[in-house]
């Protein structure tokens, strides 16, 4: 299991979309820095992360989600938060961390 | 100092960014080269606008065109380092109408699930 | 576990060197090891002794200088992407003829084969870039 690393908008790169075109089903997904607005309800990506959910496990990095003045109810169900200690944890648990950058 | 303990990796060097606009893609090759030295099991993986490094007819020069030198040449001089494994994505190939022969180098086309598969495999991915 | 951070960007510019610096003081809190933390493209330029940024807001610079020092880190400039940018510690200076050097403290200068290395003897390799 890898855990991949977003950080770009998904309006401003196709970093977040080549990430799921090829990442292994059951893989962790992390969305931080500006990888965090494709977290959010309500926007056109909402489809693609929800239905991204039933093969991945993603999460957003609360503190980036906060600073651009979002909360984790703006965030689609499913998406789970984390913190940088919970980014440790994650970058542990899996084998390597491909940055999709 | 390149003898440590014997211990061999898979890298993945993972390029997604096309030549000249920005430094990725010469910088990368420089690690690349670099890398060689310590024998690694190394493979390249151009996906996105990364596929666009290894166009053929790359022209320019310090002296003219856009005055920036040609870097192109030295993904020929990879496979001199043992740097053999290069693969580009199906679809960053085909949704930029580039075929095979439109590439400097010899590669290995994957679709997603090779890709994957690839990816899965490796013990460092150095993305750029 | 030992950790390699890769940092490709330059401070303030982009968020990585934040994010890098917040993710490797988690992994120093958790116990973890930081085997190296490498600056490569733009990233050398976290380097520089020479920033003044507004009091109010991060230093980022003295920041990762004060980590280093705190946990004993080995922060390492590459020297390719270095010399490209203008960042020169006083050794290369001399070497190199230039009237100035501009490396902070914690940091130091060195080949690529250092990330390598870094790869290789660390168990994650993580990325901070753009």
């Amino acid at each position: 299991m890898l855990l991949h690393t977003v950080n770009k908008s998904p309006f401003e790169k196709n970093s977040l979309e080549s990430c799921l075109r090829i990442a292994n089903q059951g893989h962790s997904i992390l969305l931080f820095e500006d990888g965090v607005y494709a977290a959010l309800k309500g926007t056109r990506f909402e489809t693609l992360l929800t239905e991204a959910i039933k093969s991945y496990n993603i999460y957003v990095l609360v503190p980036d989600l906060e600073a651009r003045g979002m909360r984790m109810d703006n965030v689609i169900e499913g998406i789970k938060p984390t913190d940088y200690a919970g980014f440790v944890d994650l970058a542990v648990e899996n084998k390597t961390v491909p940055a999709w950058l | 100092m390149m003898e440590e303990e014997g211990v061999i990796k898979k890298f993945l060097y993972l390029n997604r960014k096309a030549p000249y606009g920005t430094v990725y893609a010469l910088e990368s090759l420089e690690v690349i080269l670099v890398g060689a030295a310590f024998e690694q099991d190394v493979s390249l993986a151009f996906i996105d606008d990364g596929i666009y490094q290894l166009k053929k007819n790359q022209q320019t020069s310090v002296s003219s065109g856009i005055g920036v030198k040609d870097f192109s040449k030295t993904y020929r001089a990879l496979e001199g380092y043992d740097v053999e494994k290069v693969y580009v994505d199906k679809k960053s190939m085909e949704e930029r109408g580039l075929t095979e022969d439109d590439l400097l180098v010899d590669i290995e086309v994957l679709d997603e699930a090779q890709m994957a598969e690839l990816m899965e495999q490796q013990d460092v991915v150095l993305s750029f | 576990m030992k950790f390699a951070i890769l940092v490709n960007e330059g401070p303030y510019q982009h968020q990585a060197s934040d994010s890098a610096y917040q993710f490797t003081k988690a992994a120093i809190e958790k116990g973890h090891d930081i085997f190296r933390v490498f600056f490569y493209h733009d990233g050398v330029n976290n380097a520089s002794r020479l920033t003044v940024p507004p009091q109010d807001d991060r230093h980022i610079v003295n920041r990762w200088s004060e980590l280093a020092k705190e946990h004993n880190l080995d922060l390492v400039v590459c020297i390719a992407a270095a010399q490209r940018r203008g960042m020169l510690d006083e050794k290369e200076a001399n070497r190199q003829g230039k009237d100035a050097n501009n490396i902070a403290e914690g940091f130091r200068i060195s080949g690529l084969g250092q990330l390598i290395e870094a790869g290789i003897q660390s168990e994650r390799l993580v990325v901070f870039g753009d």
